[in-house]
């Protein structure tokens, strides 16, 4: 049977409402106030762009939320989806001393964003272009994440930028591929306009290898910054993969972002296949759109799920059911042309080598398949633009940490396309050292070091501010060496 | 169970919590409701001609999310008529006998004064008390403040009402004056059985920053209030505490300024308190805060050993001194206890802006950090030799017993500066070297 929608609008709408939702002036008020205004704090360097925490919650306390804004968005561009989708449980939450004295940190993602809001609703105006213009052109390959963090970057160093972008608006994963109830689409929009507002240029529904050629890019622009992000999902390589319900987790994601809520379809009984964070955004959802039954179907033990323990407890409250230590064998049809089941094995082995257990098979009825198995690097694309732009055995553009620079004079790179598909929060970071870099480069200097505010006056030699040393906690560096090993 | 009784000054009381004289004490429908909760008494609010009130007469100090930390009011006295207040003191008293019923009286001549002293005889009162301290309004008129800012006229009015007084007196000081100490005396020489302090100290709490006018603001305009709860207890146990100690006072002390739970209460007590006044604390949470008063005091004297209010009377008073008494060779330094450092750095900043630079960053040797244990994070490290043991780090460290001030005995004899001015003086030692 073919799905369909299941849920009215108003259903749908109301499952998937806002999770964390807003605070009102007095929650932000008492929230902030809990802040104990840390010299040095390790909330700041738990961030890879480095935001200075306590002083945008101070300025929440005292009721500058102007210059509150002005301290997260001339960090990170991105604050308010960043506000919204870092797992800040693992970073900035994560390193809060108040959550060592009482066992609860200051929620300094829902500040973030309470102080984001007001700024992007009121329209504050809290950055600049430069006054002074440098002459100098630079294009950004792909809106996403990356490439809106060095373009606000270089217009505020003086630098023209356009954006070159494949899909019709700009915003990457942040407009299209994020859970609903996290963050709407709109929120990444109204980003893009704070980037436009500083003077960027964005050329949509273009495609470059095939609307415009690199080689015209580089004829026509003094650098070049790659954030190009990853290509499509990891195919599962199984019999009946291509029935039509089977469908990767973020081509889902898109159509709940691109179509009304109730209009997209979903099975009565779903599977989803992964166990990281993207397959947890698509079994949530499926649930909230009104699948009666959705599955995460996983490899490997609970133990070993990639996902984050708080997107997990999620996925449990939200009613999702969890198979482990199961591979999925083939997609199962009946001859109807329509997904009936799923046939897996078991799966055995622990760190090394896994292996299905012979004779184990068993077949599962579902509606549809969602594939979260992650998601192809853009290697071949890489390589047929920049012939000579060397690459990572694995696929990702190899690159400087700290300047983006790669092995191509004006060519700078960073976000997911080099390292490898992180947080949203590295992509900004990694946008706007490439535009540090790019400054040195184009104006033949070198990358002047940024000092936090709230270091001033450290003696000695303490370990660097987030913005040039992002120290994420140790969980996290764990968890992130898994999953590139 | 230690005995709460007091007796201050001839007057008895159950308790020594008594609600001051104040918007809590304005009719008999409040008496009844604050005996009812457990009050040892009541200061009924200052009788005297009626007066006219503002509209809008109240204003606080926030501190961070922490509502009225600090209070004033512009109130004026009761602004209803005497006979109201004198038999309406009459149905209470009758009502509540063992209680303590107190009149506080602001009137001008000695005629009145004379007549108000007797019309509170009559009613049963248990005592008077003479509000030489209002500082808002009435001061205008040659009352309240006016009146307890000058020692001579306060000895004089105190006179009048000792002439025909029966019950104890008892004299409310102002704080806005140099020397406390100079009106208490001047109560003393008048006759007066004990002394009230501190009424409220002159203020304005706040502007009103669209507007640009003080709050409260009354018409666009506002005036000085009176200054009171948790913030000025500070300012009231120097005051209690100097009148204390002072042989020519030597009157019992009700004491007053920002009593708001039993620890505050045990402190004045300590600092030579009789008996205790509370307002402010009852305007923010109702009579019953007394209940919370009575207990915990009752628990703490038991814990110490104590059997009565009375042996805690003035515990603390002979530990302060003039500075020129305190021990210059005595040495206490700061020390950290990593177990429970959370890594906020407050000490290392506060030391390094605020005080004598004496606190480093250092690498963490090992010592964890707080949950995020950013790995290399320096931890704050005390320079013991350096440290002059000023309390600052203790004081800002946001956790209980991370920061503990420990003494060290250096092996020197006590020196107070009084001593080293004898003993350079007398060449027996060098003068100390000015600090680098």
């Amino acid at each position: 049977m073919p799905i369909s929608p299941k849920l009215g609008p108003e259903a749908a709408k109301a499952n998937m409402a806002d999770i964390a939702p807003a605070y009102t002036p007095q929650e932000a008020i008492i929230e902030a106030n809990r802040c104990l205004f840390c010299f040095d704090a390790p909330c700041i360097q738990a961030c890879p762009t480095g935001i200075d925490v306590p002083s945008f919650i101070k300025k929440i306390a005292t009721g500058n939320l102007t210059g509150s804004a002005r301290v997260i968005l001339s960090a990170n561009i991105l604050g308010a989806s960043c506000a919204r989708v870092c797992p800040t449980e693992v970073l900035c939450e994560g390193a809060c001393v108040v959550l060592d004295r009482e066992g609860d940190p200051v929620k300094i993602g829902r500040l973030q964003r309470y102080t984001t809001d007001n700024a992007l609703s009121n329209g504050l105006h809290v950055l600049k272009a430069a006054v002074t213009k440098s002459g100098k052109r630079v294009a950004v390959i792909g809106g996403g994440p990356a490439g809106l963090g060095c373009a606000a970057e270089l217009a505020q160093l003086g630098h023209q930028v356009v954006v070159f972008e494949k899909q019709a608006q700009a915003g990457g994963l942040n407009t299209y591929g994020i859970a609903y109830y996290k963050m709407t689409p709109e929120v990444s929009l109204e980003e893009v306009g704070l980037v436009k507002s500083l003077g960027v240029e964005f050329r949509c529904g273009v495609e470059v290898g095939k609307d415009i050629s690199a080689e015209q890019i580089e004829k026509e622009f003094d650098a070049i910054f790659l954030g190009l992000g990853l290509g499509p999902g990891v195919r599962l390589n199984v019999p009946g993969e291509d029935l039509p319900e089977v469908i990767e987790a973020l081509d889902f994601i898109e159509q709940i972002h691109t179509r009304p809520l109730h209009e997209v379809p979903v099975g009565e009984r779903v599977a989803v296949i992964g166990g990281g964070n993207t397959a947890i955004d698509a079994v949530t959802q499926a649930k909230r759109l009104g699948a009666r039954e959705a599955v995460i179907v996983y490899r490997r033990s609970r133990e070993e799920m990639p996902a984050y323990q708080f997107e997990r407890r999620l996925a449990q409250t939200d009613g999702a059911r969890f198979m482990f230590n199961v591979v999925p064998v083939e997609v199962i049809s009946n001859g109807t042309g329509h997904v009936t089941g799923l046939k897996l094995a078991r799966s055995a082995g622990g760190n090394g080598k896994l292996q299905t257990v012979p004779g184990s098979e068993f077949i599962e009825p579902f509606d549809m398949v969602i594939t979260a198995i992650g998601e192809e690097k853009k290697a071949a694309l890489l390589k047929r633009l920049f012939p000579t732009l060397k690459l990572h055995p694995k696929g990702m553009v190899l690159r400087e940490e700290e300047t983006g620079a790669t092995n191509l004079p004006k060519v700078f790179a960073g976000g997911d396309c080099a390292n490898g598909g992180r947080e949203v929060v590295n992509a900004v970071a990694e946008g706007k050292k490439a535009a540090r870099g790019i400054h040195a480069f184009l104006a033949g200097g070198k990358v002047a070091g940024l000092v936090q505010a709230s270091r001033y006056g450290v003696k000695g030699a303490p370990v660097g501010s987030g913005f040039d040393g992002p120290i994420r906690v140790p969980e996290l560096e764990k968890e992130y060496a898994e999953q590139t090993a | 169970m230690a005995d709460l009784a007091i007796n201050l000054g001839g007057i008895k009381s159950p308790n020594p919590f008594w609600v001051a004289s104040g918007p809590p004490s304005n009719t008999a429908y409040q008496a009844h409701r604050a005996l009812e909760a457990g009050w040892g008494g009541i200061v009924w609010k200052t009788i005297g001609d009626a007066i006219v009130n503002t509209s809008s007469r109240y204003s606080g100090l926030n501190v961070g999310t922490v509502r009225m930390a600090g209070f004033n009011n512009i109130e004026l006295t009761s602004d209803r008529s005497p006979e109201t207040n004198f038999r309406e003191i009459a149905e209470v008293k009758q009502r509540w006998p063992e209680r303590a019923i107190i009149a506080s009286l602001m009137v001008d001549t000695r005629e009145r004064w004379h007549e108000f002293v007797k019309r509170s005889e009559d009613a049963g009162a248990d005592g008077i008390e003479l509000n030489f301290g209002c500082p808002h309004g009435m001061c205008e008129r040659g009352m309240g403040s006016a009146v307890g800012q000058q020692p001579a006229v306060t000895e004089r009015i105190v006179g009048w009402v000792m002439e025909v007084a029966t019950i104890p007196v008892i004299v409310k000081l102002t704080p806005n004056i140099t020397d406390v100490t100079y009106a208490a005396r001047a109560a003393r020489k008048g006759g007066a059985n004990a002394i009230s302090l501190i009424n409220t100290i002159n203020s304005i709490t706040q502007v009103d920053l669209d507007k640009l006018v003080p709050e409260p603001e009354v018409g666009g305009l506002s005036t000085h209030g009176g200054y009171c709860g948790p913030a000025v207890k500070p300012i009231a146990l120097h005051m209690v505490q100097s009148c204390a100690a002072d042989p020519e006072v030597g009157l019992p002390i009700s004491g007053i300024g920002g009593i708001a739970n039993w620890r505050d209460a045990a402190e004045f007590i300590a600092l030579g308190a009789t008996g205790l006044q509370v307002c402010t604390a009852i305007m923010h949470y109702g009579f019953r805060i007394v209940e919370d008063m009575i207990d915990g005091l009752s628990d703490y004297l038991d814990a110490k050993g104590f059997k009565s209010v009375s042996e805690l009377v003035g515990r603390a008073v002979p530990t302060v001194k003039k500075w020129e008494a305190l021990d210059l060779n005595y040495k206490r330094i700061a020390r950290i206890d990593y177990d429970k450092c959370i890594g906020c750095n407050l000490c290392y900043i506060a030391c390094e802006d605020g005080a004598h630079q004496c606190i480093d960053l250092v690498p963490p040797n090992g010592h964890g950090l707080g949950p995020g244990r950013v790995p290399g994070k320096p931890i704050p490290q005390v320079r013991e030799a350096d440290c002059v043991g000023c309390n600052l780090c203790a004081l800002v460290c946001p956790v209980d017993h991370c920061i503990t001030m420990v003494s060290i005995d250096r092996g020197l004899e006590r020196m107070s500066w009084r001593d080293y001015q004898e003993k350079v003086a007398r060449g027996e030692m060098r003068p100390i070297p000015a600090h680098s």
